[in-house]
């Protein structure tokens, strides 16, 4: 199989701050807005470079979402940063009426997804948010891999007209995709060919599935690894294109199963080409503190897991 | 004012326009319509710097943003007779297909409404943002809105006022319509605001009060006092003293009519307590 390098662990949430950076210095439409968490969030940068195009809101999400549906009628790309969950349960209605129904091009960029945000625990961690914004009509959900693919991925949203849901996280994980490369949205990354499964993974859970497949190749088996960064839109024709070859499928995310990339790998599946299927998530829990290593392995997250998938997976074929 | 009779006869025409609407579909929210109708009449015609035409940004024209959407037929009304959309399609209010949603939205391309609204508390937060892109594009034109009183016990409401006043939007006037009825009763009994220009002008904000909100001169004396005030650090709030159901003897002074169509004889008697002015649709 095709092998990745570490380029040197790094957090999701810097390539999110990296990528606004750049914004700053390219797309003078751009402006950020932040609920009390700009260190967090990695805004500094943006900050002390654009003063003008930063309001920080204070602790009162609500107004933020309302105040960046707001700026978009003038013409500016609003970029709101706090903590997922603040950015999506808290928040659901504002962002439905005010952004969603309305259509406004508001960048909803929410950090600290998952069990990974580790020791604060449940309160912090949602584990629904791909499914609340997913089923919003015309919100595209992003959940990139790594540094580098987060950092692309915010570059790219703001060409992108229209609401957009960009999902990262805190822990400083592998930096393994490209520095130079090109985001498009919708559009699924083959990372490593196979044939006896596919593995469909977003955001943390790919590096893990690409570890997997390493072991799995030294069990004599030949796992097709496919870096779904998007989930809405969702590449069903490249799944439908790997299932086919391979005869079937585990879906690999740091969510609950209901309602996360798993689903809609699975309805997908349903209506074109039914395939056995393994789904690699939270099974309709709340987290809890720990550090994010233990957490994914409590909770079933990490590459032990996906290759326990397969392997039960791979007996249903 | 030469324009004073003008304005007396666009707002009976806009009282049959919301009381025909609600009666065809036999739904709709007339008491708060008819309550507000010299407000939105005055500030679109006589208050507000507006463009020709529609376009979603605004620049360089004053902007409103209705956060009480229920109130849709007074603001469906106003808009067509403003020429942004043909008056006929008042005949399309709540029917299937149609631009006239129950609530206002931006979903069906409706020229003159540039968020949706509905559920409560979200318009000043909006408001907010776009008097804040007002200020970056250099524009100096404003930024309007209008909100139930009973709206106000959403607490979004105030992390909106809260922000205004520390980061002194002062392109902005908010309306609350001060009617003191909700769906279920007096806000006095279902949830009391207390003392609104007390709370106002505690968190920061310049208090208009226009205390006959019925009285089109008051509503555009008061408008103008308000408009006055902008630019000077603070946000301006007008308490807009409205009765609900104005100009409708028995829909006044009572919430009943918040949400409820009248019947044929009901129209018929509306209707007849505002005569045809500039036409019906």
């Amino acid at each position: 199989m095709k092998k990745y390098i570490d380029q040197g662990k790094n957090d999701t949430r810097s390539g999110f701050g990296a990528g606004l950076t750049e914004l700053g210095r390219t797309n003078p439409n751009v402006v950020a807005l932040c609920a009390d968490l700009v260190g967090s969030l990695k805004m500094e940068k943006f900050i002390e470079e654009n003063p003008e195009r930063f309001f920080q809101i204070g602790i009162a999400e609500a107004n933020m979402m309302g105040i960046a549906a707001g700026l978009t009628i003038g013409g500016k790309i609003p970029f709101t940063g706090t903590f997922a969950n603040f950015s999506t349960g808290r928040v659901y209605d504002q962002i439905r009426q005010s952004i969603a129904y309305s259509g406004k091009n508001v960048k909803i960029c929410a950090s600290h997804a998952g069990v990974t945000l580790g020791e604060d625990g449940a309160t912090h961690q949602i584990l629904e948010d791909i499914g609340m914004m997913k089923m919003l009509p015309g919100m595209t959900v992003i959940n990139p891999c790594d540094y580098n693919q987060t950092k692309a991925a915010t570059i790219a949203i703001a060409e992108h007209e229209g609401p957009v849901y960009l999902r990262f996280g805190r822990p400083k994980v592998a930096n393994f995709t490209p520095v130079d490369q090109k985001f498009e949205i919708g559009k699924a990354l083959m990372l490593s060919e196979g044939t006896d499964v596919t593995i469909v993974a977003t955001g943390h859970l790919v590096w893990e599935a690409l570890i997997a497949a390493e072991n799995l190749e030294k069990q004599g088996i030949s796992a097709e690894v496919i870096n779904i960064h998007t989930i809405k839109p969702f590449d069903g024709e490249a799944v439908l294109k790997s299932v086919k070859k391979t005869g079937c499928v585990v879906s690999a995310e740091e969510h609950n199963y209901m309602g996360g990339l798993g689903e809609t790998v699975a309805g997908y599946l349903a209506t074109t080409h039914p395939t056995p299927q393994e789904f690699v998530g939270t099974n309709d829990t709340f987290g809890e503190s720990g550090t994010p290593e233990e957490l994914m392995a409590k909770y079933g997250l990490d590459n032990k897991a996906i290759e326990k998938a397969v392997l039960k997976v791979l007996k249903r074929k | 004012m030469p324009k004073l009779q003008e304005l007396q006869d666009l707002t009976i025409q806009v009282r049959r326009d919301i009381v025909r609407m609600v009666h065809k579909v036999n739904s709709g929210h007339p008491g708060g319509s008819l309550g507000c109708t010299e407000f939105m009449v005055a500030l679109y015609n006589e208050i507000m710097e507006l463009n020709e035409g529609f376009d979603m940004d605004g620049n360089g024209e004053d902007l409103f943003f209705l956060s009480n959407g229920h109130i849709s037929p007074v603001y469906y009304s106003v808009l067509a007779r403003k020429g942004y959309f043909p008056v006929d399609e008042l005949n399309t209010f709540r029917l299937i297909n149609s631009r006239l949603q129950g609530h206002p939205t931006t979903h069906e391309g409706l020229p003159g409404v540039r968020i949706a609204s509905g559920s409560l508390g979200q318009g000043m937060s909006v408001a907010l943002g776009a008097a804040q892109a007002k200020k970056l594009n250099k524009d100096s034109k404003l930024v309007y809105t209008l909100h139930g009183d009973g709206e106000l016990q959403e607490g979004q409401n105030w992390e909106a006022i809260m922000y205004a006043a520390g980061n002194k939007v002062d392109n902005l006037i908010s309306t609350i319509d001060y009617n003191g009825q909700q769906i279920d009763g007096a806000t006095e009994d279902v949830l009391p605001l207390g003392d609104l220009r007390n709370k106002f002008e505690a968190f920061g904000w310049d208090v208009v009060d226009i205390k006959e909100g019925n009285n089109l001169e008051a509503v555009i004396n008061g408008l103008k006092e308000a408009k006055s005030r902008t630019g000077k650090g603070k946000p301006v709030c007008v308490l807009l003293h409205t009765v609900m159901g104005n100009g409708v003897d028995f829909m006044m002074h009572t919430h009943a009519w918040h949400g409820k169509a009248p019947n044929d004889e009901q129209l018929e008697n509306a209707l007849s307590q505002n005569p045809e002015t500039l036409g019906d649709y």
